[in-house]
C-alpha cells in the first residue's frame, strides 16, 4: 500500500517536471519565439549575435544583386545564404554574402576589399549597415556606379527581409553624406527596384 | 566720363552743329600719341595700333580698316577736333578697355563698369504718389529709409539716370543721385510709408514700382501696370501672394508682397567635384573634375553672350566644395535653374552615353518634405504689417520643384538626341545629394562614361564638349521659353512628363 502511494507521488512529480519542460522549454523553441523586442531606445540597437549562423548548417535561398550586362542596372541572382536566427543575423548573413567576391560572368557593384563591420536593426525596421572604408576609397565614382553600389546593399536587405523597410549605409562607423559624391546617404533608404533589371517574361503558354 | 577711378568731365566743342572733342584732350586720358605728318594726315597711336585721320574727310583708317565718322576732323587754332563718335567708332576697336558712348545721356563709359539706365516717372496714385523706375539692364537694388530720405541703392558702379523735372509735393520734395549708385528721394512732411514691387520687362530690364503713401491715406494703391510682356506667375512663387500690396493701415494684418514675375534670370552651373575630390578617373588618366569645369565655363560664356542672362559657376577653379556649398550658392543668388555637370563611371567598361538625373525622394522623405513645407512664419516688415516667410529646411527644398526639374531633364534629353550619345535609360529619378537642397528646378547631367576608354577620349575633345554645350544651351533656351509661357496656376505638373519611379517606389 505504502509502495503504491510512493509510486503515485513519484509519477505526479515526473508528470509535473515533464509539463514544466514542455511549457517553458520545448514549446517556445518549436514556436520559434524569441525575447520580445525592447523599447525604442539605443539599447534596442542590438548587434547581430556573435555566433555564426552557419553553425546551425541551415541555409535559405535569397536574391542577391549584381551588375546587369547593360552596366546600368542590377540583376537579381538566387543564392543560398546561411540561415540567421534573428532578423539582424539574417541581414548580416545576406550582406556578407553580397560583399563576397564573385567570379565572371558575374560583376559586383561592391568595391573590392569592402567588408561588413557591423549591422544593427532598430525596432522601427531600419537596418544600419556599417561597411569598411574600402566601399568609398575604392569606388570608381559616377552617379550610375554609385547608385548600383548603394542599391545592391539596400535591396539585398529589403527584398529578402520584408521586416526591414529602410537601410542606412555607414562607413567605418560613421554616417556619411555620400560614397562618391552623388547618392544621399544621410537617412535610411527604402527598397528601390528602379535600378533592378525587370525579370524576363515567362514563356508563352503552349510553348516549351 | 566714367572710369573705374571715378567720374570726370570731358569738355566738348560744338562746330557747325556737331559736338566735337579735341584730340589734345583725349590724348592724356587714353594714352594716345597724336602726330601730324607733312601731307596733312593725323596719326593717332595707341600702343602699336594706329588710327589715321584725314582733314575734311569722314573716312578714317583704324588699324588699316576704313570706317566712317559723323563729321570730318576740323582744325581749331592749333588743335584738331574730332566728332564725339571718334571715341566709340575709331578708338574703341583698338583700345584695351571697353568704351561705351551714350550720346543721349552724354556719358562716356570706360571699362567694364555697371552703369544701368534708370528712368523715373511720377504719377499721382490713390493715397499718394507712384514712382515707376525702369532699370536697364535689370540690376539688383536695396531700398531703405534714412531720416527724410528714401534711398534706392543699386548694385552698380554708377547710374545713368533720367527723369522729368518733378514739382515738389508734400510727399516728395525732389530726387537726387548719390554717388556711386544711389537714387535718393527727399521725402516731404506728408510722407507716411511706402510699398515697392519689382517686375521684369523683357529679358534684360526691370521695373521698380514705388508707392509713397500720404499720412491718413486709406485707399489701396492700384496694381502696377503690367510690364510688356507680362509673364504669368511661375508655379514656384509658392506663397499665394496677391500682386497688389496692401496699405499698412492695420499693421497686424499680413502684408502680401507681389510675386516676382516668372522668368529664368539667373542660372547656376555646377561643375561636379573639384580640388581633392577628382571624381571619376578614366583609364587614360582624364579627371572628371577637369571635364566638368571645361564644359561649365563654355556653357556660361555661351549663355551670357547669347541670352544675356546671369550665370554663376559654383566653382571657377580647382576647389573642393561640399554639396551644401553648391546648393547655397544657387539659393543665395536666387537662381532660377541649377545644372550640375558630371562624367559617369560603370563597373562594366563597355557602357557609354549620357544620362540625365533629377531628384527622386522615397515615400518617407517625401512625407518629411511635405511636413516641412507646411511651416511658415509671420515676420514684421519695414513700413508696418507682416510678411509670411517660408521656413523650409534645405534638405527638402527640391521636393516642390521635382515636376519642373523633370521637364527640364526631358528637354535636355531631347536636345541630346542625335548629337550626344545617350545611355538609353531616359531621365531618371534618384536621391542625389547635390540636388536635394536646391530651391529651384535642378538637374544633374552625366555627360558620358569616363570609364569607357573611347568615350574618355571623346569627352576630352573640344569638339565633343562644344556639342554638349550647344545641346545644353538649346535645352536652357527651351526651358526659359517654357517658364515664360506658363499659365498662372502651378501648371508645370501638367506639362511635365510623368516621372519614372526612382526615389524608392518598388515595382
Amino acid at each position: 500500500m505504502r509502495s503504491r502511494r510512493l509510486l503515485a507521488a513519484g509519477g505526479i512529480v515526473a508528470l509535473t517536471v515533464l509539463l514544466a519542460w514542455l511549457l517553458f522549454v520545448e514549446l517556445p523553441r518549436r514556436a520559434g519565439t524569441h525575447a520580445p523586442p525592447a523599447a525604442a531606445t539605443p539599447a534596442a540597437l542590438a548587434p547581430a549575435a556573435a555566433g555564426s549562423p552557419a553553425a546551425t548548417g541551415r541555409r535559405i535561398m535569397a536574391r542577391l544583386f549584381y551588375v546587369a550586362n547593360d552596366g546600368l542596372s542590377l540583376v537579381p541572382v538566387g543564392r543560398e545564404v546561411p540561415f540567421g536566427e534573428t532578423t539582424a543575423e539574417q541581414a548580416r548573413a545576406l550582406i556578407t554574402a553580397q560583399l563576397a567576391p564573385v567570379q565572371p560572368p558575374l560583376v559586383s557593384a561592391i568595391p573590392a576589399g569592402t567588408t561588413l563591420k557591423a549591422l544593427y536593426v532598430t525596432d522601427k525596421g531600419d537596418a544600419y549597415v556599417d561597411l569598411s572604408p574600402e566601399v568609398a576609397k575604392n569606388h570608381p565614382g559616377g552617379t550610375t556606379a554609385e547608385l548600383l553600389t548603394v542599391y545592391t546593399i539596400v535591396d539585398a536587405v529589403t527584398v529578402n527581409l520584408p521586416a526591414i523597410t529602410g537601410v542606412q549605409i555607414l562607413v567605418d562607423g560613421q554616417e556619411v553624406d555620400t560614397l562618391a559624391g552623388h547618392v544621399d546617404l544621410r537617412r535610411p533608404l527604402q527598397k528601390n527596384l528602379t535600378f533592378v533589371e525587370a525579370p524576363a517574361p515567362p514563356p508563352a503558354p503552349g510553348k516549351p | 566720363m566714367l572710369t573705374a577711378s571715378g567720374r570726370q568731365t570731358l569738355l566738348s566743342t560744338v562746330v557747325r552743329g556737331r559736338e566735337m572733342f579735341a584730340l589734345d584732350d583725349l590724348a592724356p586720358l587714353f594714352q594716345l600719341t597724336v602726330h601730324e605728318d607733312t601731307l596733312g594726315a593725323i596719326t593717332v597711336s595707341y600702343k602699336n595700333r594706329t588710327i589715321v585721320l584725314t582733314p575734311n574727310q569722314t573716312l578714317v583708317s583704324v588699324n588699316g580698316r576704313l570706317l566712317s565718322l559723323s563729321a570730318p576732323p576740323t582744325r581749331e587754332g592749333r588743335r584738331w577736333l574730332v566728332p564725339v563718335d571718334f571715341v566709340s567708332r575709331a578708338l574703341a576697336p583698338v583700345y584695351d578697355a571697353r568704351i561705351e558712348l551714350r550720346t543721349d545721356s552724354r556719358l562716356l563709359i570706360i571699362g567694364n563698369l555697371r552703369v544701368p539706365r534708370v528712368a523715373v516717372r511720377e504719377e499721382p496714385a490713390a493715397g499718394g504718389v507712384r514712382l515707376t523706375i525702369d532699370v536697364r539692364p535689370r540690376t539688383p537694388e536695396a531700398i531703405k529709409q534714412e531720416g527724410e530720405q528714401l534711398l534706392i541703392t543699386f548694385e552698380a558702379d554708377a547710374l545713368d539716370p533720367s527723369w522729368a523735372a518733378l514739382p515738389p509735393t508734400g510727399l516728395l520734395q525732389g530726387l537726387t543721385v548719390i554717388e556711386p549708385a544711389t537714387l535718393a528721394l527727399d521725402l516731404g512732411p506728408q510722407f507716411a510709408s511706402f510699398h515697392t514691387s519689382t517686375q521684369a520687362i523683357g529679358a534684360t530690364a526691370g521695373r521698380i514700382t514705388l508707392d509713397l503713401l500720404a499720412k491718413g491715406a486709406t485707399g489701396t494703391p492700384p496694381a502696377p501696370a503690367p510690364a510688356p510682356p507680362v509673364p504669368t506667375p511661375f508655379p514656384r512663387a509658392t506663397p499665394p501672394a496677391p500682386a497688389v500690396p496692401s496699405v499698412p493701415s492695420a499693421p497686424a494684418s499680413p502684408l502680401p508682397f507681389p510675386a516676382v514675375a516668372p522668368a529664368v534670370r539667373t542660372i547656376v552651373i555646377d561643375p561636379g567635384h573639384g580640388g581633392t575630390d577628382t571624381g571619376v578617373k578614366g583609364p587614360h588618366g582624364t579627371l572628371e573634375k577637369n571635364i566638368t569645369l571645361a564644359v561649365a565655363r563654355q556653357l556660361k560664356a555661351m549663355i551670357e553672350s547669347r541670352l544675356g542672362l546671369r550665370v554663376l559657376l559654383t566653382r571657377n577653379g580647382d576647389q573642393t566644395l561640399s554639396a551644401d556649398d553648391r546648393a547655397a550658392l544657387a539659393n543665395n543668388n536666387k537662381a532660377d535653374l541649377f545644372l550640375s555637370l558630371h562624367a559617369n563611371a560603370s563597373f562594366r567598361s563597355s557602357v557609354q552615353g549620357a544620362e540625365i538625373f533629377y531628384l527622386g525622394l522615397d515615400q518617407e522623405a517625401a512625407q518629411a518634405a511635405q511636413a516641412a513645407e507646411a511651416g511658415a512664419a509671420k515676420m514684421p516688415v519695414f513700413g508696418g504689417g507682416t510678411r509670411v516667410l517660408e521656413i523650409l529646411p534645405w534638405q527638402v527644398a527640391q521636393a516642390r520643384f521635382v515636376q519642373e526639374s523633370a521637364t527640364f531633364a526631358s528637354m535636355i534629353e531631347r536636345q541630346f538626341q542625335g548629337h550626344v550619345p545617350l545611355d538609353g535609360r531616359g531621365p531618371t529619378q534618384a536621391p542625389l545629394r547635390v540636388l536635394v537642397g536646391a530651391n529651384m528646378p535642378a538637374v544633374l547631367v552625366e555627360m558620358g562614361y569616363l570609364s569607357n576608354p573611347t568615350q574618355e577620349d571623346q569627352l576630352g575633345t573640344a569638339a565633343f564638349q562644344q556639342t554638349i554645350v550647344q545641346a545644353l544651351y538649346a535645352a536652357i533656351v527651351q526651358f526659359r521659353n517654357y517658364v515664360a509661357q506658363q499659365p498662372g496656376a502651378p501648371a508645370a505638373a501638367a506639362a511635365a512628363p510623368k516621372p519614372k519611379p526612382g526615389g524608392g517606389q518598388g515595382r
